[in-house]
Order: C-alpha cells, then sequence, then structure tokens
C-alpha cells in the first residue's frame, strides 16, 4: 500500500480521500490590544477591560500596537515565511452586536506574512510538510453572552479589539491524524516563538477547518468550513465526521452544499450553520484611518536573528548531535520546557540514556502526578544525579527504576536514596562469589543439569544470583563468575 | 466700555482682553446675551452658558497670572460633530439621541488649553452630509445675510451653524470640518472666513467620522488673522490620529502680511465651467487683477481631472461613510428603537435614527463596496483620485497657490435645492478636488452680488503650507476690503 493510499477511506463506491486546509486564529500574547491600549489578559469582568475604541465610540481611532505587528513578524520568520514590508489594513464590514464598529480590522490583499512552510512530526517518526499561504493581523471580536436573561443578549467586549494572528494553510492535509498534528506542531512553534500561548481551552488559539472529499486523483470536492473548534480532539473528531457525511451524501445521489458548519463536541456531529447564499458581503476595503504598515528590512532582520532554536532545528541537532532517534527527538521537542529539561539533563551525559529516562520515567511519574514540569520534584539536576550512578555502575539500570520511584516519593537526591537504602550495586568480587556459592549448592541439581548440556539453565542462576544479592549485585561481573563458576 | 462681539475680531479682542479694556467674562456675557437673541437663526443646538462663563472666569485668572495662552478669554463655538466631554454631542442626527461623551476631541481640548471659552455646540448638516443645514434633524441653521424680499437663505453646509454663529457676530470664531467644502461653501455663503487646514494638520480624534480620508477640522473667522491665530491653536501632532502628521506648528501671523509680490498664482482653466454665474466669474477675475496689482504673478494653468473629481468624491465619501456609520446600531448608546428580534432592532433603529440624506449616502456607499461593483466603482475612484492629486502635484510646481470660486452660487433660499441631490451635489464642485488632493484651502468673503449676498473666493496651497495660503488670503483680503455686513434681523 502507497502512503497515499494508506489516507484513503472506504465508501460504498470504492475509495475517497480527504482534503483539509485548517484556518488557525491565534490570540497574540500581547499585554494591550491591536489598536488600543486597553488591556488583553484572560478572566477579567466582563466589560473590565474595553476602551473607548474598543467600544467604537464616535469620534474614536485605531492606532496600531508595534507590539504586535512584531509578534506577527516573529511568527512569520518561524514558519519560514514571506515578510511582507508593505501590507494594508481592511476592514471587513458587517453587523453584530459583539462587533461594536460594524467592521473588523483585518488584512485582506496584501496581508503582513506571505508563503511559508509547517513540517508535521507523524506519530511513526515520518514528517510531512504543509504550505501556509498566509498570516494576517485583525481584531477579535467581543462575546456574546446568551444565559445571564431569558429575553436579553448580554455583550461582554473584554475580547473586542485583541490582536489575533490568522494563519491560513494551503490544502495539504489529508486525513485527521495530519490535522491533528498541523495545529499541534503550529502550537509549539507558537509557543517557542513566544507569540501566542497555545491556550485552546481559553481561546487563544482557535480553527477553522476547511474539509472536502475526492475520488483519489480526482478534481477536489466542494468544501464545508467547520468554524472556530477549540482542541486538537475536536479537530480530528470534526474531520472524521465530516468527511464520512460528505461521502455519505455524495454516494447517496446528493451534492455537497458549500457551507459554514458548527462542531457540536457533545453530540461529535458538525451542523449547518450558513449557506453560501447567506453569506456576508464584507464590502473590504482599505481602513482610512490607518496607514499602511510599511516595515524596515533592518528591523525584520533583527527579528531573525533573535529568534530562539525553533523545534525543527532542535529536532535536527538531538538526532545528529546526541544519536537520538527521530521519534524522540519529536516528542522531546515538542514543548519548549521538556526540550530544556532534556537539555539540562544530558548535559555532559550520554544523549540516548538520558532520552530514554526523560521519555519513559520522568514524563510517566510527571503525567501521574498530574503536576507541572516546573513543580514536579524532580528537578534536570536529580535526574541526572541518578543516570551519573548507573553510568559508573554503582547502581544498575534496573535498580535505578526503584531509586527513581523513591526519589518521586521523598524529593531526595540519587546518592542520598542508595546510601540510605543501602543500594549501592555490589562489584566486589568475593561477595558475589559467595551469593553464587549459596545459589550453586541450594540448586544442586539444576547444576548437573546445566553441566549435563542444558545452557539455557544460565538465565535461571543469573536470576537467582541477582534476587539472592538484592539486586545489588553487578550483573556484568555476576555474568563472569557464574560462567567461570558453573564450568567447575 | 459697551461691548458688541459683532464688531470685534478675535485679534482685536486679544488686544482690549490685554489692555484691560473688558474682561472675558464681560465680553462672553455679552456674546451670550447676542447668541440668545439670534434664536432665530438656529444655529446653536446646545447652549452652554455657564460652562462658558466659568471657562471665561478661569481665563480671567490665567490672564491676571501672566499665563494667557493664544486665544485667552475668546468666546468660540463648536460644531456639534466635535465631542466635548460632558456636553451632548450629536452630529445634528436623532441616532445620538443623549449621546454625552466622556472625553473631549483632541482639536477642542487643543482651544480650551489656549484658553477659549466654549460658548456651545452648533447646528450642522446630519453627520455633516450636505450643503445647506438642511439635513440636520434639528431643523435647519438660517443663514444671518437674508434674501432682497427678506426670504430667508440657507447658510450652507455641512458646518452651516457656525458660519451662522460667526456671522451673526455672537462667536468670536467657531470650530468647522471640511469633507469636500463643508467649511469653504457655508464660509463663502455667509460672508466669512473659514480654512481647511492640510490634510492631517489637525487631529480628527474625537470628531465624530464622516469620510476618514477627506475630513479635517478648521477654524471659521470674521478675517484671515483670526483664522490664523485659531488655526494655530487647534493644529499639531496627536498619536491618538494615524494620520495626524507630527510636523512643528509655525505662527501663521508671522509673515502674513508679507504680500505677494514674486509669487506665482495659477488660475486653472478647468474651474471655468459652462453656463457659470456671471457674478460668480467677474468676481475671479477681480480676485485675479488684486492679486496682479499686489504684484504677483498670475498664469494659466491645467488641472485636468476637475471635471471628474465631483463624481469620484461621490463614491469615495459615501463608501467610507457606510462603514464609519455602522456603528451606530442602537447596541451601545444614542438611540434604540426595539425590535421583534436583533435585525429588526437594527432596521427600526437605522431607519428612525438617520434621516433621507444620510441613509441615501449609506445606500450608495454600501452599493459601491459590494463584490461586483467595487472595482467599477471604488478601485476606479481611487485611481481618479491619484489623477487629481497629480494634477494638483505638477501645477505646484509651477505656483505658490490657486485661485478660485468658492461656491457656484450665492446663498439660495431654504428649501429650493433640499428635493434635488445633484443640484445640492453641485455646489461642492470647487471645493472637492482640494479634499480628494489633501490639500489646504481657503475662503474668502470678496464681494456681494447684485442681490447684496456674498460671495467668496478660494485659495488653494501647497502640503502644509498654510502659512503662505494664509499670507495670499490676507492680501486678496486688503484689496477686497469686505465691510459688509447682515443687518441683524433676527434681534429686531
Amino acid at each position: 500500500m502507497s502512503a497515499d493510499e494508506k489516507n484513503y477511506i472506504q465508501g460504498a463506491t470504492g475509495a475517497w480521500e480527504i482534503v483539509i486546509g485548517m484556518e488557525v486564529h491565534a490570540q497574540i500574547s500581547s499585554k494591550a490590544k491591536l489598536f488600543s491600549g486597553a488591556s488583553a489578559t484572560f478572566g477579567a469582568e466582563p466589560n473590565a477591560q474595553v476602551s473607548l475604541v474598543d467600544a467604537a465610540m464616535p469620534g474614536m481611532l485605531p492606532v496600531i500596537n508595534a507590539y504586535c505587528v512584531e509578534q506577527a513578524v516573529r511568527t512569520g520568520l518561524g514558519l519560514k515565511a514571506q515578510i511582507n514590508l508593505f501590507s494594508v489594513f481592511d476592514r471587513k464590514n458587517y453587523f453584530f452586536p459583539d462587533l461594536p464598529q460594524g467592521y473588523q480590522i483585518s488584512q485582506y490583499k496584501q496581508p503582513v506574512v506571505g508563503e511559508g512552510k509547517l513540517i508535521l512530526d507523524m506519530p511513526d517518526g515520518s514528517s510531512r510538510e504543509v504550505g501556509i499561504t498566509r498570516l494576517h493581523l485583525e481584531q477579535d471580536a467581543g462575546k456574546s453572552l446568551h444565559d445571564q436573561s431569558p429575553n436579553q443578549s448580554y455583550i461582554d467586549l473584554n475580547r473586542s479589539g485583541v490582536a489575533l494572528m490568522e494563519i491560513v494553510s494551503e490544502p495539504d492535509m489529508r486525513n485527521s491524524e495530519e490535522a491533528g498534528a498541523y495545529l499541534k506542531k503550529l502550537r509549539t512553534i507558537l509557543r517557542y516563538l513566544g507569540t501566542c500561548d497555545g491556550n485552546m481551552e481559553e481561546g487563544s488559539m482557535r480553527a477553522d477547518v476547511n474539509v472536502s472529499v475526492r475520488k483519489p486523483g480526482g478534481p477536489l470536492g466542494t468544501r464545508c468550513e467547520i468554524k472556530n473548534v477549540n482542541s486538537v480532539r475536536f479537530v480530528m473528531q470534526a474531520i472524521e465526521y465530516e468527511a464520512r457525511r460528505q461521502i455519505d451524501v455524495i454516494e447517496g445521489g446528493g451534492q455537497v452544499a458549500q457551507e459554514t458548519r458548527l462542531f457540536d463536541s457533545g453530540k461529535g456531529v458538525t451542523r449547518a450553520m450558513r449557506s453560501k447564499e447567506d453569506a456576508h458581503d464584507y464590502r473590504y476595503f482599505p481602513d482610512p484611518d490607518l496607514l499602511p504598515l510599511e516595515l524596515d528590512a533592518g528591523w525584520v532582520e533583527n527579528i531573525k536573528t533573535s529568534l530562539p532554536e525553533l523545534p525543527d532545528e532542535k529536532k535536527a541537532r538531538f538526532i545528529d548531535k546526541l544519536g537520538l532517534s527521530p521519534y524522540d527527538a519529536a516528542v522531546l521537542v515538542a514543548e519548549k520546557e521538556s526540550a530544556d529539561f532534556y537539555e539540562a539533563v544530558a548535559k555532559g551525559r550520554d544523549g540516548k540514556l538520558c532520552a530514554n529516562w526523560v521519555i519513559t520515567e520522568y514524563f510517566g511519574a510527571l503525567n501521574k502526578s498530574g503536576k507541572s514540569m516546573a513543580d514536579f520534584v524532580i528537578t534536570p539536576e536529580k535526574l541526572g544525579g541518578l543516570i551519573d550512578l548507573i553510568a559508573d555502575n554503582t547502581i544498575s539500570n534496573r535498580l535505578a527504576k526503584d531509586v527513581f520511584a523513591l526519589m518521586v516519593e521523598t524529593g531526595k537526591d540519587a546518592a542520598t536514596v542508595v546510601d540510605e537504602k543501602g543500594m549501592r550495586q555490589v562489584t566486589d568480587t568475593g561477595a558475589i562469589e559467595a551469593v553464587i556459592d549459596q545459589v550453586m549448592a541450594a540448586n544442586a541439581d539444576k547444576v548437573a543439569e546445566y553441566r549435563s548440556g542444558k545452557d539455557k539453565l544460565f538465565g535461571f542462576f543469573v536470576g537467582q544470583t541477582m534476587k539472592a544479592s538484592g539486586g545489588k549485585a553487578n550483573p556484568a561481573a555476576v555474568n563472569d563468575l557464574l560462567k567461570k563458576k558453573l564450568a567447575g | 466700555m459697551a461691548i458688541n462681539p459683532a464688531d470685534l475680531t478675535i485679534a482685536a479682542a486679544l488686544a482690549h482682553l490685554e489692555k484691560g479694556d473688558f474682561t472675558a467674562q464681560e465680553l462672553t456675557q455679552a456674546s451670550i446675551a447676542a447668541m440668545q437673541a439670534a434664536k432665530p437663526l438656529n444655529a446653536m443646538i446646545t447652549e452652554t452658558p455657564e460652562k462658558a462663563l466659568a471657562m471665561a472666569q478661569a481665563a480671567d485668572e490665567r490672564r491676571r497670572a501672566g499665563k494667557a495662552g493664544l486665544l485667552e478669554g475668546i468666546p468660540i463655538a463648536v460644531k456639534d460633530l466635535f465631542c466635548t466631554q460632558d456636553v451632548l454631542t450629536t452630529a445634528a442626527s436623532h441616532i445620538l439621541d443623549g449621546f454625552v461623551p466622556a472625553y473631549e476631541s483632541t482639536a477642542t481640548a487643543n482651544l480650551w488649553r489656549e484658553g477659549a471659552v466654549m460658548l456651545g455646540k452648533l447646528n450642522l448638516d446630519e453627520f455633516a452630509m450636505g450643503s445647506s443645514n438642511e439635513t440636520s434633524y434639528y431643523g435647519p441653521a438660517v443663514n444671518p445675510w437674508r434674501g432682497p424680499q427678506g426670504e430667508k437663505l440657507v447658510p450652507g453646509g455641512s458646518s452651516g451653524g457656525s458660519a451662522a454663529a460667526v456671522a451673526a457676530g455672537y462667536a468670536l470664531g467657531a470650530t468647522g470640518t471640511d469633507t469636500g467644502g463643508s467649511i469653504r461653501q457655508p464660509a463663502a455663503l455667509c460672508g466669512i472666513t473659514g480654512i481647511k487646514p492640510t490634510y492631517g494638520r489637525v487631529s480628527r480624534w474625537g470628531i465624530v467620522a464622516f469620510a476618514s480620508s477627506l475630513d479635517q477640522a478648521g477654524p471659521m473667522t470674521r478675517d484671515v488673522r483670526d483664522a490664523a491665530l485659531m488655526l494655530r491653536a487647534m493644529a499639531g501632532f496627536d498619536a491618538k490620529d494615524s494620520t495626524c502628521v507630527d510636523m512643528p506648528v509655525p505662527d501663521y501671523t508671522a509673515k502674513l502680511e508679507d504680500g505677494v509680490k514674486g509669487l506665482r498664482i495659477g488660475i486653472p482653466r478647468e474651474y471655468r465651467m459652462d453656463g457659470m454665474n456671471a457674478e460668480i466669474e467677474a468676481l475671479w477675475n477681480q480676485g485675479k487683477q488684486w492679486l496682479v496689482d499686489a504684484g504677483a504673478e498670475v498664469v494659466d494653468i491645467s488641472l485636468p481631472h476637475t471635471h471628474h473629481a465631483l463624481a469620484a468624491y461621490y463614491i469615495v465619501a459615501p463608501a467610507e461613510a457606510s462603514s464609519n456609520l455602522a456603528r451606530y446600531d442602537g447596541v451601545r448608546y444614542g438611540l434604540r428603537v426595539p425590535g421583534k428580534d436583533l435585525i429588526e432592532m437594527y432596521e427600526n433603529t437605522r431607519g428612525a435614527g438617520f434621516g433621507r440624506e444620510v441613509q441615501r449616502r449609506i445606500m450608495i456607499g454600501t452599493y459601491v463596496l459590494s463584490a461586483g461593483y467595487y472595482d467599477a466603482y471604488y478601485t476606479k475612484a481611487q485611481k481618479v483620485r491619484t489623477l487629481i492629486a497629480k494634477d494638483f502635484e505638477q501645477a505646484f510646481q509651477r505656483v505658490d497657490a490657486i485661485l478660485t470660486p468658492t461656491s457656484p452660487n450665492a446663498a439660495f433660499p431654504l428649501g429650493s435645492k433640499s428635493d434635488d441631490p445633484i443640484a445640492m451635489y453641485l455646489n461642492d464642485v470647487f471645493t472637492v478636488p482640494i479634499n480628494m488632493a489633501g490639500l489646504p484651502g481657503i475662503s474668502l468673503p470678496a464681494g456681494l452680488n447684485a442681490e447684496g449676498l456674498p460671495l467668496g473666493l478660494q485659495l488653494i496651497g501647497r502640503p502644509f503650507d498654510e502659512a503662505t495660503l494664509l499670507r495670499v488670503a490676507r492680501s486678496v483680503e486688503k484689496a477686497a476690503d469686505f465691510k459688509a455686513r447682515p443687518d441683524a434681523w433676527w434681534s429686531k
């Protein structure tokens, strides 16, 4: 089966291919809004963060927040995209109570960021490239509250005017897994750059998902746009449902209508919101209150040189310099905090061994604790200390797991745990020989069987010896000595 | 000293105040009395006599303390398009019923900082859309000048209340705004001086927007010197308006009397239109002669795209207005007319809140921005706009200022054009191109027609060279020696 075929889903009339593109709205991490000085932080009392501009009082004028422009450019550079030194703010006109101006200030024909790309890290360790069409700056709208009164709606304008980056992808994704990987990777990059916190629960990142289906190799089908999906899981569920729905419509002799749909996460279904006929005529035109945005090439270059190492570069370095597998590297770079933790542990130590410990034991214990990395009892220094004890043969890798569990439990460092519990590995050959003698004496029949050619029993003797030493015997020494003694 | 504010220019009043001939409170009291006697002119939407007296008292104190500003103690009135803190602001529209801003426009704040005293808020065409003040929800302001048979005349618009208040003599100056001629045309029709500065010279922050790329505030006064004084106080950089330019504001009076010797003045042939009013044409020729006599070199120039300006203007301005006025939706402030659902509430509110002319322009603007029509109308109009700006740019390589008439006619009777929007729009044919190019323009009274009504001449200047423009205007003013005043019929 080719890579493409793996993506096909089966309908009554044969295989179908899903085509997915995404528009992600990412809220810029900025103290102030895009065109006003009001605070843009989450969770304030309704209408506590509204300036005269946000409320569209008569005579108010927008003034661009330079910090937000810088974050958009940083993000564009992080997406390896073209930065447009000349871009224009347009008005997108429509009436809605939570849109006080009666228009949203956005960028239409000339966005600040042009074409770029994003590399997906698939769970099997493979990579895939998705094209970025553009990134533009725009204002968020406010929020309508329908549950405060039986017969009236209330409006909260705290979000009104908050700076968003709309990041538009090419229709390059072919299954829900890729769409999920796209969102995760985009979120990772935004977090590395610090331009968006990526908190989908708080609405700092929302996705509009365009889905269509077609016969493999055929022309593109009619697409539906699923609006405002707010988690990776919901995006994947929505795509699965929507693709199946469209196939059923077509195979049932119908036609997919181009429309905007909503995902009902409770029921796991998408529902029609408005059809193409009802689509707004937004009457875009350049906002006469704002001058075109003109950027200095040198300023952009300065931002470029100040970018942190991004996940793709970090992953490549982990593979090339530290000898990690693509899968391990991808897991570690998915969050900057994880990558930083890993690098602190791996500094001056074996990269591969450290990666195994961070990914398996550390992440396992962290998840179980329910704590954040910053609050968790295991620091890079403590984990590094444990790995040092493995490296210098003080403890075996197996014993180290027990030590780690005690470290998590007590918060003590590895050396202390080992000393207190007497878990230091026994490398004294005399002591090991004594244990082996005991084991052989207690199992004289097995010794005889071994000596008569039953080699497989060697493992049994290793196990018994380790057990009798309380797991503290050095496994290599045990092997050597056992071989000699059993040979007679 | 007995004070008749109608006899005073700002400059003269400042001299009297400085000498101690009268106090700002006495002057303001005289202005308030004259304002209250002029109610038949309907030039005010809101009078603020108590505020005026309190400001005058503070002005007197500052003057005594030696801290007088540029306009310390001068009573002026404010077009009701400027938001004024704690004072009702209506834009002459029903839809802003009860709207009292919590903020002060930058332009008026600048005037108060320089010591000016606010008499109240002036009538205008609704949202500054009109050329006769007849679209005001508060009824038309009336021109202090009357027709030969005593007919009531329009003061022009949209700053009709501003022009009427200054011409009637109670306000020593007024603020206006000019999107297509709204300062200059009413100034011409009421026999006063009005300057529309270069786009970006005066902050638009806090002024109710009509067409953002064209709107510009400026002073309306009795003479050119007063315009120079008041403009200096109003103008200046404002970080709250992205289109406001960061350039120092000069003392516009410094070279006011330098004359025009050595300056070249252009006469654009395209402004000489078929069927042009003979009196207007004669006045224009007279103006040209005055400049020649004063030592200027007068040359014929061409502004070839002039005849497209009005059509392009009536695409660009309504397009911007249709978007700017979307915020008046009954949700947050002003009028709300309930409906069975949201859409009906919008329709009821905007249907009742906006007058016919405003609705017409919203519809035109919405249409020209619609999918499928945008390129044919809006894009083309913007191209025309660029060509008009280029015409002027080329002309200003040869000349220092341009002389034209301000308006194709003198003040006309109330109601005579209000049913014919095209006839009304044609009032702005000489003023609109200047807004499209963002240039400064000034109108000053230059003579009377056969019916005894004032006529204005317009001068156009280079961008941000208001100083030269005012200096040329002063030269024409001296030659014209316009002394006529309306008889104060309203207070008899």
